[in-house]
């Protein structure tokens, strides 16, 4: 399960075969799919958005499916509908940033920040994601099939990340609340700074970060990773996870605590 | 025994350096205080307008107009900004401030036609409410931040910095993590907020001009967006903001304040509003955007001589977050209820300070009400009476203003300009540019 290499880049595919994803987000019509392909059309990324924004409800289209994606920056970013979108291929930055109600999918690797500041919703990245996926995430769920690099979770404020490969060094660095849940491996530094969110690790953890540490599982965390696996769409059994969580020793700021910066 | 007392002063240890190292020994701790820098830096008090005579024409005070309208965010919005006085309100947290002062903020600015900003923890409804041009930020911490109230602002400012303590993020102090705030934050009631200094999900000046074009996808490019820089490298940063897509650059100089922070930071980080502006021009200059990307000037701004000043040096704009707390009655020894003045002494010496002296806004027992999240406190500032202070104070910057640019002989007060200006001091004319009074000798310049 080591597949986390010196760079803290993610070097080998997952292995996982995750179950056909759950669809239990926002409600989908049966209205056909409409494809807006960003090679064709006219104004990028922005037309393709403003369009999501403001006329694809009106339009009717409740899937959409974006072709040509060709790892352009904000994909889908803002919106505030119940619509399902699958992009093509790979996306670049930001892709889905603070997502509401949407049902996001890539269909390939994502950059930086995936879903950043995401309230509601789902988005699933199929392949795997670059540094800060779900940052500052407020709610809703981020499922990560494969590796997620760097600081995933960072931040995060109400959202649940399913990654289903490893996590990169400083995962949930400040994560405040939420739930990380990675099914592989996490690299040093994970939690560290650790609020109330909470993070489960089936793998091998490389290191904690200051103030984190591992806890015992309990019913509620079977329950809630029963739930979360189950809405990824892996079958891992949850009491393979460790828990770890804050021990709010830097909650208040003493001079004792300096030796932990 | 010696008949006279030996009371000659070390000029490196003197008595402040003495209780520093004392206190320190004595607690193992460093002081971490509000508001902003209070040693002698070079500052707009060391220029002097050089208004008309024979060789300038001025124009007739109380009776030929002077024009005080700014826009604001015309590189790429589709609605820049538009206020009537080149004076805006910093942006100061909802946390740091009570409710009722964000309200107040928000009912004068709008009275006075100029904009407020939200601050660390998002944005209230209050401050909504009561603001017809509210700037939004987007901070480190995303303490509170949403698309919602995204899409309800009217700019969007991305903080990178503040004057007070560039580099140093914040911490609001558990005291005054109220029920609200901690809600509002996500974070448990009571606890120390560490606010990052770096953003979640960008690093560096490539990254920040993808995440600046990420917030106008999601605003569909229709409000501006501001970068706040504190003032350290400013010609460099400066062009790295403008390069990266700011519609508005809003510079804060070392004066600027803050509601808590170490005091290390305070005063030995950044440098003065005075040389940090001049460098803020000549890097809009040299990108060929002077009047396309607007520049606001804050730290240490007080009266309408500073914002004048200011503007003559190049500032579209300038921003106030301390001295539009003075005018709510910060540092004042009463405070005003609906039956009268009451003393507030008794308070501050609670505190271990004196009106006039006191930077106590970290511990959230503000003796005036502005500074606090105590609900007895806070009543000591209601909304109205806070917002008439303010719009009073406003009101005079703004004709004090109009004042200095009427003498200079100008018909709006954006084209005073730096020949309007000399310098009483060698050190402000390096900073600021401009002659020394009674020379035409510019250091640093041939």
């Amino acid at each position: 399960m080591d597949r986390v290499a010196e760079s803290g880049r993610m070097t080998t595919r997952n292995p996982i075969s995750p179950a056909a994803p759950a669809v239990s987000g926002p409600s989908r019509s049966e209205s056909a799919p409409i494809d807006w392909d960003l090679a064709r059309k006219a104004g990028g990324v922005r037309a393709l958005n403003q369009w999501l924004h403001h006329d694809a409800s009106r339009d009717g289209a409740s899937t959409i499916r974006v072709l040509n994606p060709d790892g352009q920056h904000h994909i889908a970013a803002g919106l505030n509908a119940p619509l399902h979108v699958e992009i093509a291929g790979h996306a670049g930055y930001f892709v889905a940033g603070m997502n509401q109600q949407a049902e996001v999918v890539v269909q390939g690797n994502v950059g930086w920040s995936v879903a950043e500041n995401m309230m509601s919703g789902i988005v699933r990245v199929k392949g795997c994601a670059s540094e800060c996926a779900g940052a500052s995430g407020h709610g809703g769920l981020l499922v990560i099939e494969e590796d997620a690099s760097s600081r995933c979770g960072i931040s995060l404020k109400g959202l649940d990340i399913v990654v289903g490969g490893s996590v990169g060094h400083m995962s949930a660095f400040m994560a405040q609340a939420g739930t990380l849940v990675v099914c592989g491996d996490a690299a040093h530094g994970l939690g560290d700074s650790l609020y109330e969110a909470v993070i489960y690790v089936r793998g091998t953890i490389h290191g904690l970060g200051t103030d984190a540490r591992e806890e015992p599982l309990g019913p509620t965390d079977i329950e809630k990773l029963t739930s979360l696996l189950g809405r990824a769409g892996f079958d891992y059994e949850p009491r393979t996870f460790k828990r770890i969580g804050s021990a709010r020793s830097l909650y208040h700021w003493h001079i004792d605590s300096s030796d932990a910066y | 025994m010696s008949e006279f007392l030996s009371l000659e002063e070390s000029a490196g240890f003197d008595r402040h350096v003495l209780a520093y190292i004392h206190q320190a020994a004595e607690s193992g701790l460093y002081d971490i205080r509000g508001l902003g820098a209070k040693r002698r830096v070079p500052s707009f008090d060391d220029l002097v307008f050089l208004t008309a005579s024979i060789s300038r024409y001025p124009l007739e005070g109380y009776r030929e107009k002077c024009v005080t309208k700014t826009v604001l965010g015309t590189r790429f919005a589709k609605r820049p900004i538009e206020i009537e006085i080149p004076i805006t309100i910093a942006g100061m947290s909802f946390g740091a401030l009570s409710a009722n002062v964000k309200e107040a903020l928000g009912t004068a600015a709008t009275q006075c036609g100029t904009s407020t900003t939200t601050g660390d923890g998002g944005m209230t409804p209050e401050e909504r409410k009561s603001s017809k041009t509210l700037i939004y930020q987007c901070l480190p911490s995303r303490y509170g931040f949403n698309p919602d109230d995204l899409r309800k602002a009217d700019a969007i400012e991305m903080v990178i910095g503040q004057g007070a303590k560039p580099g140093g993020g914040g911490m609001l102090l558990g005291q005054k993590v109220s029920s609200r705030v901690a809600a509002m934050r996500t974070l448990p009631e009571g606890i120390d907020q560490r606010s990052a200094c770096r953003h979640p999900d960008w690093t560096g000046p490539d990254d920040l001009a993808i995440k600046l074009e990420e917030l106008r996808e999601i605003t569909d490019w229709q409000v501006p967006i501001f970068v706040k820089l504190g003032a350290t490298r400013v010609r460099d940063d400066v062009k790295l903001a403008v390069k990266s897509g700011a519609d508005v650059i809003v510079l804060d100089g070392m004066q600027g304040g803050t509601a808590a922070t170490q005091q290390v930071f305070i005063e030995h980080a950044g440098i003065p509003t005075l040389a940090a502006l001049p460098l803020a021009v000549q890097a809009l200059d040299e990108m060929n955007v002077l009047g396309e990307v607007q520049l606001i000037i804050s730290g240490g701004i007080r009266s309408g001589a500073d914002v004048a000043k200011a503007l003559a040096l190049g500032a579209d704009a300038v921003s106030i977050g301390q001295g539009v707390l003075m005018a709510l009655g910060c540092n004042r020894p009463d405070y005003q209820m609906a039956d009268g003045p009451h003393d507030a002494r008794a308070n501050y010496q609670a505190l271990g300070t004196a009106p006039g002296y006191c930077h106590h806004c970290h511990t959230g027992r503000c003796p005036v009400g502005i500074t606090t999240q105590d609900p007895v406190l806070e009543q000591r500032l209601s909304p109205a009476e806070g917002a008439r202070r303010l719009r009073n104070y406003l009101n005079v910057l703004t004709m004090e203003l109009a004042t200095l640019a009427r003498a200079c002989g100008k018909s709006n007060v954006h084209h005073l300009e730096r020949e309007d200006l000399v310098a009483l001091t060698v050190e402000a004319a390096a900073m600021a540019r401009v002659p020394l009074a009674g020379t035409s000798w510019i250091p640093g310049q041939k």
